[in-house]
């Protein structure tokens, strides 16, 4: 069946099983692999996405249930060359080891910085809950977060 | 193949339509939260998936006189943060903001949570305490369902997912003088399964002296959902001091059954009915007496 979903402000369209899973449906049939699969149960947050807004498992989502939606993967925040100023500030603050859970925080940290521009530390840590990380205990990737808080905050005066 | 085809009506006699043409081979999804991992599990096959989630008049909440309606296609974070339900059903705005993480309030629904039955879903407890009802719709016609009789047993719902659907539920608001309130132990404030929770409604009488009704619902102390009707009825016969309130939560923890599981023992979850309970239920008479 046809499946057509913004991603990352371009509508693709692709033939794929009513089966399919959105989280597959972006990385083998867009080839978008930037967003993980981990427990595929929705444990882990690994394969989190904006969608309409939203942050959601991508996993637990068939890809025709997205049909005609709106969703934003780790490869839609950077402009060009020029990272988003949360991914900035992961690199700048170390919140990033083994990389694995970053595409899925950077989307939670985006999510709550869109709707709460200056959040405090247990709001982040609210947000992020959903996502987990083994290596890096968390700290330096709240800390990021409010680091890019506060940047786009200056930025925007 | 997890399943053969999807489909997403528009409108609720097109789902039901849909459902009964499958004949016993369909089945409702709405946020596919519990759903998802069951298919891929194989420990629920089905060949067609049935969509609420685009029919319109099942995205809403709404007030109408005394009652509070949510429909099927409503998220746990849209009951969270809306402002209705945060006023007239605070344990149920606490609970379903306590479901999961922020990413499974985003998909699962209220309604999903109770058809998904199982014994300490931080949606239903709530709705316990509220003595929800369900309207369950099928192509054989509608009825309202008392939320206690849709529980069969562990993780087993009395609505048939394959033919019916829970269009909606309803609540009566608390209004005059009363409160609810909720609790939740759990190792980790996301992504864990509580260790026990639970919601209290208490309805004062005019005077604010004496408990009119209360309403107690914990979980996972049986196998579904546990109304503590024992401490109930002693609440609502004797006065509120801080002996009768002690008692009443020694009554609960008694008459609550919990197993020892990888979460907690049996008897350190007895011990804590008692603890949570009197602390949510002193904090529900204090919240009446200060703002109503």
């Amino acid at each position: 069946m046809k499946v057509r979903i913004n991603v990352n402000g371009n509508w693709m369209e692709r033939e794929t099983r009513p089966d399919r899973l959105l989280v597959d449906f972006l990385r083998e049939d867009l080839g978008l692999t930037g967003t993980k699969k981990g427990c595929e149960e929705g444990e882990c947050g690994a394969c989190t996405i904006i969608l309409d807004g939203k942050t959601v498992l991508s996993c637990l989502v068939p890809a025709v249930k997205a049909q005609g939606a709106e969703i934003l993967t780790v490869e839609g925040m950077a402009e060009g060359n020029k990272l988003h100023p949360i991914q900035q500030a992961f690199w700048e603050e170390g919140a990033v080891q083994c990389g694995y859970c970053t595409p899925g925080m950077l989307l939670s940290a985006k999510a709550l910085l869109d709707e709460n521009p200056a959040p405090g530390v247990e709001e982040v840590k609210e947000a992020i809950s959903g996502n987990l990380c083994r290596c890096t205990g968390y700290s330096k990737i709240v800390r990021a977060i409010q680091v890019a808080s506060e940047k786009m905050e200056k930025e925007r005066r | 193949m997890k399943w053969i085809e999807y489909e997403k009506p528009q409108g609720l006699d097109e789902a039901l339509t849909l459902l009964q043409q499958a004949n016993g081979r369909g089945r409702v999804i709405a946020g596919g939260t519990d759903l998802l991992p069951q298919l891929k599990k194989r420990e629920c096959l089905a060949d067609l998936l049935v969509d609420i989630t685009g029919i319109e008049e099942l995205r809403q909440i709404r007030e109408e006189g005394e009652w509070v309606r949510i429909g099927a296609g409503v998220t746990h974070g849209e009951v969270a943060r809306n402002p209705v339900i945060r006023q007239e059903a605070r344990a149920l705005a606490q609970g379903c903001g306590q479901v999961g993480s922020p990413q499974i309030r985003h998909m699962g629904t209220l309604i999903g949570n109770v058809v998904s039955a199982q014994p300490a879903a931080d949606g239903a407890i709530p709705l316990m305490a509220l003595e929800a009802e369900l309207r369950v719709v099928s192509h054989r016609g509608e009825r309202w369902m008392a939320l206690e009789e849709a529980y069969r047993g562990l993780g087993l719902s009395t609505v048939d997912a394959t033919r019916e659907i829970v269009a909606e539920l309803r609540f009566r608001k608390p209004g005059g003088y009363g409160e609810t309130g909720f609790f939740r132990m759990a190792r980790r404030k996301a992504l864990a399964l509580p260790i026990l929770n639970g919601a209290v409604g208490l309805f004062l009488d005019d005077s604010r002296s004496l408990i009119e009704k209360a309403r107690i619902a914990l979980g996972p102390v049986a196998e579904r959902p546990f109304r503590s009707r024992k401490a109930e009825a002693f609440l609502e016969s004797s006065g509120i001091s801080h002996e009768n309130l002690l008692e009443a939560c020694w009554i609960a923890s008694e008459e609550a059954n919990p197993r020892t599981s990888m979460r907690g023992s049996a008897s350190y979850r007895k011990e804590m009915v008692k603890v949570n309970l009197l602390r949510i239920i002193k904090g529900i008479l204090d919240e009446i007496r200060k703002t109503k």
